[in-house]
């Protein structure tokens, strides 16, 4: 019998819940393997695809979004070894695993904490609730592949909002291991989408993008392309997360700072009966 | 081209006399090849268009559309606001064009007219036309007085274009005397052809063909003749109200039967798809398999409109993102 032929993968980006080729139909080659470069075009279809999953996502109840959230985290598990073959440490699937179970939890806990009836001199009941920002773009921070990833992902979808992460340049593969797992979950698709390839190519139309609400910076390493990034989010006052130190240990309480900087608001006022 | 482009002119107008010599006629056209229509359009549909050519051709598409509501729905206020963007379409770019006509039901003509022939004009005095859906759209299930009584009320309200529905039953069954002589009557309550008739209005007659109900590309082919035949001034594809509205394919084969028209008698008729038409990639497409199937003399928004509603805000964000370069998003248009 002759030698089994090995089938070998591609890797592709992750949009609306599928895995399309780069439509410029390029990819470059990085951990030996062919990984897609994405365009500024892509960038825009996740946009689409993020804008049109917002509804569904942020109308689900939140012990609804939790259960799924539980649900990425059982798969995480079930594909420890695959990540391990990638490269990536042991301890750090493990954390990266522990981290989103914990983002999990706080799907219908943050609410509470984070909004509730206020005391007003007056006849009402005035009651503030956290609300999802809307569609945020993500840039992935550079090292640790894994648990980075999923540190900037799970705070930013946990309370509703749908994402649109540029993953590392230089270590992607986990980044569409990761949206491998989110598909195979049930997780709707365009709540996480994934692009490939060179920030300078797909950030900059993020942070222009009209219709993107908020912008990650965590992984942008520049410090011009963060101004210029910031100057161009500016023209629609998206929210804002500066870069993060690259010697940031992130393996650290992370605290709720991410999650409460993607949300608005909403205080109601409401007439008391006599 | 058909056989019956060499036909007199005279000689087709006479085919509405007898139900004999229509069926024979609409029987005897040509039957469309279906793999290849849908092919012919498919490869249409991969043109690249890109920068000035695109800038263009979204202009035209802007010009081209019938913003339409046809809702239960409807109210004055939102006819208004309707025809208020279909007089300045991007509020904050003077130089975009307006569209080409406001699609309402009669009952909404009155508020949809307060608005385009106010003293809210776009610069230039021209303005959208007015149109107005009538014979008890979208069935067409009324008796033809009802049909007629509805048609003059809307011109008398002040459109300027009426879009019927054809008797699709009628058509179906084979009657297709029946539905000619009544795509003659309602051209009548319109205002015939005599422009200059005495007191009363003159409207352009669009004849809604409804080809989702039809269910072959032959039966399109034999009802275009058909309307045009009996008079229609355009031939639209669909009221929006069924599940398969406006394609592709459906859509050539009716250019396809305008063309071999204007060959046959020198009568130019427009051709108008609407519904499902969503995209500025997909009104790119339209223009052009126009332009590669009845020409350049189709590429005005007097002979091709695009029955529409939300294609217009995707058009709109297609054109701001060519003048600024940055991804506009649907929070800065109006919904309706």
């Amino acid at each position: 019998m002759s030698e089994r032929i090995a089938v070998r993968k591609t890797y592709k980006l992750f949009i609306g819940g599928k895995f399309p080729r780069s439509e410029s139909g390029r990819s470059y080659l990085v951990q030996s393997a062919n990984v897609s470069l994405a365009s500024r075009k892509d960038a825009r279809d996740a946009v689409v695809a993020a804008r049109a999953a917002v509804k569904g996502w942020a109308g689900a109840t939140a012990y609804n979004r939790g259960q799924i959230l539980y649900r990425v985290a059982e798969m995480l598990e079930g594909r420890r070894e695959q990540f391990m073959a990638l490269g990536v440490p042991a301890d750090e699937v493990d954390a990266a695993t522990d981290r989103w179970v914990w983002y999990a939890g706080w799907s219908d806990k943050l609410p509470q904490v984070y909004g509730g009836a206020n005391p007003v001199a007056g006849p009402y009941f005035n009651l503030s609730a956290p609300e999802p920002t809307g569609v945020v773009a993500v840039v992935a921070p550079e090292t640790p592949a894994l648990l980075g990833l999923v540190s900037v992902i799970a705070p930013a979808i946990v309370t509703g909002n749908t994402v649109v992460v540029a993953a590392s340049p230089t270590a992607p593969l986990a980044a569409v291991t990761l949206a491998e797992v989110l598909a195979t979950s049930d997780l709707p698709g365009g709540v996480v989408n994934i692009l490939t390839g060179r920030l300078s190519e797909t950030v900059p139309t993020l942070a222009a993008h009209m219709d993107v609400n908020a912008i990650d910076l965590t992984g942008v390493t520049d410090p011009e392309l963060a101004a210029d990034l910031e100057v161009k989010a500016a023209e629609n006052l998206k929210r804002v997360l500066r870069p993060v130190p690259v010697d940031h240990d992130w393996s650290a309480d992370p605290g709720l700072g991410r999650m409460t900087a993607l949300l608005e608001t909403k205080t109601v006022w409401h007439p008391k009966g006599v | 081209m058909t056989a019956t482009a060499t036909s007199a002119h005279s000689e087709l107008t006479e085919l509405g006399r007898s139900e004999t010599a229509l069926r024979t006629f609409l029987h005897g056209l040509p039957g469309v090849d279906q793999v290849g229509a849908e092919q012919r359009a498919a490869q249409l549909g991969t043109r690249s268009i890109k920068t000035t050519a695109k800038a263009q051709a979204i202009d035209l598409a802007i010009r081209m559309v019938d913003l339409t509501t046809l809702e239960g729905a409807d109210t004055p206020g939102k006819v208004r606001a309707l025809a208020a963007k279909a007089l300045r379409p991007d509020p904050a770019d003077p130089s975009c064009p307006h569209v080409g006509a406001v699609c309402v039901y009669p009952s909404m003509v009155p508020y949809a007219a307060e608005v385009l022939r106010g003293s809210g004009r776009a610069a230039g005095g021209t303005a959208p036309h007015l149109a107005s859906v009538a014979t008890a759209f979208p069935s067409g299930q009324a008796p033809l007085e009802v049909k007629l009584a509805d048609t003059r009320a809307a011109v008398e309200a002040g459109a300027d274009e009426i879009d019927m529905v054809i008797n699709r039953g009628a058509f179906l069954a084979g009657r297709y005397r029946e539905v000619y002589d009544e795509i003659v009557a309602i051209k009548e309550a319109c205002g015939g052809d005599d422009a200059g008739r005495q007191g009363r209005p003159r409207a352009h007659l669009k004849v809604i063909l409804e080809t989702g109900e039809l269910g072959t590309y032959d039966n399109v082919r034999r009802a275009s003749w058909l309307a045009m035949l009996a008079g229609g001034d355009f031939i639209k594809t669909s009221t929006g109200k069924v599940p398969v509205a406006a394609t592709l394919p459906v859509t050539l084969v009716m250019l396809e039967a305008v063309r071999d028209f204007r060959a046959a008698t020198g009568r130019q008729v427009g051709v108008k798809p609407a519904g499902g038409i969503k995209t500025t990639k997909d009104a790119i497409k339209y223009l052009v398999m126009v332009n590669e199937t009845v020409g350049p003399d189709w590429l005005d928004p007097d002979w091709f409109r695009f029955g529409a509603s939300s294609l217009l805000n995707d058009l709109l964000m297609q054109r701001t993102k060519l003048t600024t370069g940055v991804y506009a998003g649907p929070d800065y248009f109006t919904l309706d």
